[in-house]
């Protein structure tokens, strides 16, 4: 892989909450056009570092560089600027909404008076459904009324539609079915290609196994290790999460002794 | 892009009520708004659907209708408010104060100045939106319940208006001031006339304007005869509006005072109507305004996108708590230019006004449609359910029903309301998830 400047940076980053240290002095990076899983029980610490990564909550300590520059994220405005969209295992949607208020939620095109200019989202939302998935047509109805693989996919296109750089994926496709999930995997390579850096959360294995160009495995909190998914097995990976080792350093360090 | 893929579905022809793409909910509604008004009508023996009786029935509606298109964003934002009838009776004991006593006393600009009114109006506006910043703080920043933060201001306010006037009856008010309350401010045939013209041809080019963008975008439109159609039943309603207010004639011993002190003396077989209230055209514009801001607005839609999913909101990049602060600050702005109105139609600020308005705006808004839940409301439903409440209310008084009675009926009915809409959401619920 092309090491040239990581595209993301997290170094040494803690946060806890009250007691609990839930994300505990841990460090990785994010290349452009790579993917990056994360992997571990629930409550091991994934979703906790990436939200502090979207700027949903703040370090306590540790630094974050973006294409090697340091910079402070303080709220999910911040996280935009920086070109990380995100796209959580809820889909932040507002439901009372359509597709394309949502889509726009926090960025709405406005007209020279300065008021929402609703046709205007609704016609480039209705381009990017048709690019992502062309079945879509229900631009009229609040998205409770819409399918969970219709849901997902204007979350997808929220992030896709603003140039994300970073995208961070939370259990992209818990909620969806199999030919949707194939749908999800395509986008994903599909990205990858143009150039983006993709944090992706999920516990399935396997899935990550084929998705993914290295795997962070997250335990208490801590880093059990990074590796490339070609070097590990997916027991390796599956030992990872649950004994928090890797057993192949175990043997290289009961070999040498 | 294909055009073809967002075709409508080749299936039977659309519905009447497709076609002409209505809110249900609001025909629903306005049917038994008319249901009941002809009811009472028949009851009273034609006497509840005179000009006068809409007349009083529109001015007694206004204070509490623009209160409750404030509410409606507070409930649309998961909160409530119950201090609005103790926040209206302060902001007026300031402006009755600020009239009667700061401005001719201690500046000495004397009760019926030029300038009084407008810096009435500014103080109380200025007192609403503060005490609506200070609630704001408290449920936005400081994370106590809106419930709490307004049941203390429910009792904190209605009393603070008690210091401000050491719980005295102020009056009588500058003359200007006055005529926002009603029957005192009225705007004549024929000014009413061209407003309602005005209000016609806004109505039109904004019908004309929507199927522009809608055309220019490539989305269906309505048929051209459905758009006409809407067009002629906004118009005729404005107008018809405007025609039985103009019918309502200016008793002729008041016409007579009127004349006397202009120093004239009243020409024989002289009539005139009393025309658009005052205190009606300041609920429009409230009405318009605030409709712009739920639908046109960033304001707006993040309002209900953290009404509909307050983590969705924040996750978006809104600061929901300054969000919560704004909201608060809308609904004191105008608890203060419904105390405007309310002082004015009653000549003086007393101890008890407003009381109990809480429950009529909340009434109201909820009648209206507004779901307690969060993230449905409408402008237009919130003054319609204050005129059904305003209404329903007199109606009985007019035929008669005992006082007790009627606030079991108009108790019942907001009950009965919000039954019937959980019950129709539920339904289409199911049919859209099918």
């Amino acid at each position: 892989m092309d090491r040239t400047t990581p595209l993301v940076q997290l170094e040494n980053i803690r946060l806890a909450f009250g007691g609990i240290q839930a994300v505990d002095d841990v460090s990785i990076d994010l290349y452009p056009g790579e993917v990056v899983g994360l992997l571990g029980h629930n409550g091991a610490g994934k979703s906790t570092l990436i939200k502090i990564l979207s700027g949903a909550y703040h370090m306590d300590s540790g630094k974050i560089r973006i294409n090697g520059e340091p910079v402070h994220i303080e709220s999910p405005r911040d996280a935009r600027r920086y070109n990380i969209e995100t796209i959580y295992q809820t889909l932040a949607l507002a439901d009372n909404l359509d597709a394309a208020s949502n889509l726009f939620l926090g960025r709405e095109l406005t007209t020279a008076l300065g008021f929402v200019d609703d046709a205007k989202m609704e016609a480039e939302t209705r381009k990017i459904m048709a690019r992502l998935n062309p079945n879509f047509k229900r631009l009229k109805e609040p998205v409770s009324a819409l399918s969970g693989g219709q849901r997902q996919s204007v979350a997808i296109a929220r992030a896709v539609y603003f140039n994300a750089k970073i995208l961070i994926m939370d259990e992209p496709t818990a909620a969806l079915g199999v030919h949707e999930t194939q749908m999800v995997a395509e986008l994903i390579e599909e990205l990858k290609k143009s150039g983006l850096g993709i944090f992706l959360i999920s516990h399935d294995t396997r899935e990550m196994m084929s998705l993914c160009d290295r795997v962070a495995v997250m335990k208490n909190g801590a880093l059990v290790g990074i590796e490339r998914v070609e070097d590990v097995t997916e027991d390796d990976i599956l030992s990872m999460i649950i004994l928090g080792q890797n057993p192949k350093h175990a043997e290289a360090s009961a070999g040498a002794a | 892009m294909s055009d073809t893929a967002y075709a409508a579905p080749k299936t039977a022809p659309p519905s009447l009520m497709k076609t002409l793409d209505l809110d249900t909910r609001l025909l629903g509604m306005i049917g038994a708004f008319v249901v009941m008004c002809v009811a009472f009508d028949l009851v009273t023996d034609g006497r509840f659907l005179t000009p006068r009786n809409i007349f009083n029935l529109t001015i007694q509606t206004v204070s509490v209708a623009i209160m409750a298109t404030g509410m409606v964003f507070v409930i649309v934002t998961r909160h409530i408010d119950l201090s609005v009838g103790s926040v209206l009776a302060t902001c007026s004991a300031v402006m009755a104060m600020v009239q009667t006593a700061v401005l001719p006393d201690w500046l000495g600009l004397g009760l019926n100045h030029p300038f009084t009114w407008v810096i009435t109006i500014l103080a109380g506006l200025a007192a609403g939106t503060a005490i609506g910043i200070f609630h704001g703080m408290l449920i936005g920043y400081l994370a106590v319940p809106a419930f709490i933060v307004t049941l203390g201001g429910l009792l904190v306010w209605r009393n603070v208006a008690w210091y401000l006037t050491n719980g005295q009856t102020v009056g009588p008010l500058d003359s200007t001031f006055m005529q926002f309350g009603g029957i005192n401010g009225t705007l004549g045939p024929q000014m009413s006339w061209i407003l309602g013209g005005l209000a016609s041809l806004a109505a039109i080019l904004i019908i004309v304007q929507s199927r522009r963008s809608k055309v220019r975008h490539g989305f269906p439109v309505k048929p051209m005869w459905a758009e006409v159609v809407l067009g002629m039943v906004a118009t005729g309603a404005i107008l018809g509006f405007v025609a039985v207010l103009n019918a309502y004639e200016v008793p002729t011993a008041r016409l007579r005072r009127m004349f006397e002190a202009r120093g004239e003396t009243l020409p024989e077989g002289f009539t005139t109507g009393y025309g658009l209230p005052i205190s009606v055209l300041v609920l429009i514009v409230v009405a318009v305004v605030m409709t712009v801001v739920a639908k046109r607005t960033r304001l707006g839609r993040y309002i209900f996108a953290t009404g509909g999913n307050p983590d969705a909101a924040a996750l978006s990049g809104i600061n929901t708590r300054l969000l919560t602060v704004k909201v608060f600050a809308i609904m004191g702005a105008l608890c203060a230019i419904s105390a405007v109105v309310a002082s004015a139609r009653l000549a003086n600020h007393s101890n008890d006004i407003g009381t109990l308005d809480e429950l009529r705006v909340i009434a109201a808004a909820v009648i209206g449609g507004t779901a307690l839940a969060g993230g449905v409301g409408t402008i237009y439903g919130a003054i319609l359910g204050a005129l059904i409440m305003q209404s329903l209310q007199s109606g009985m008084a007019m035929v008669g029903v005992d006082a007790p009675l009627q606030n079991i009926v108009v108790g019942t009915v907001l009950v009965a309301a919000v039954l019937i809409d959980v019950q129709l959401r539920k339904s289409g619920w199911r049919q859209r998830s099918r």
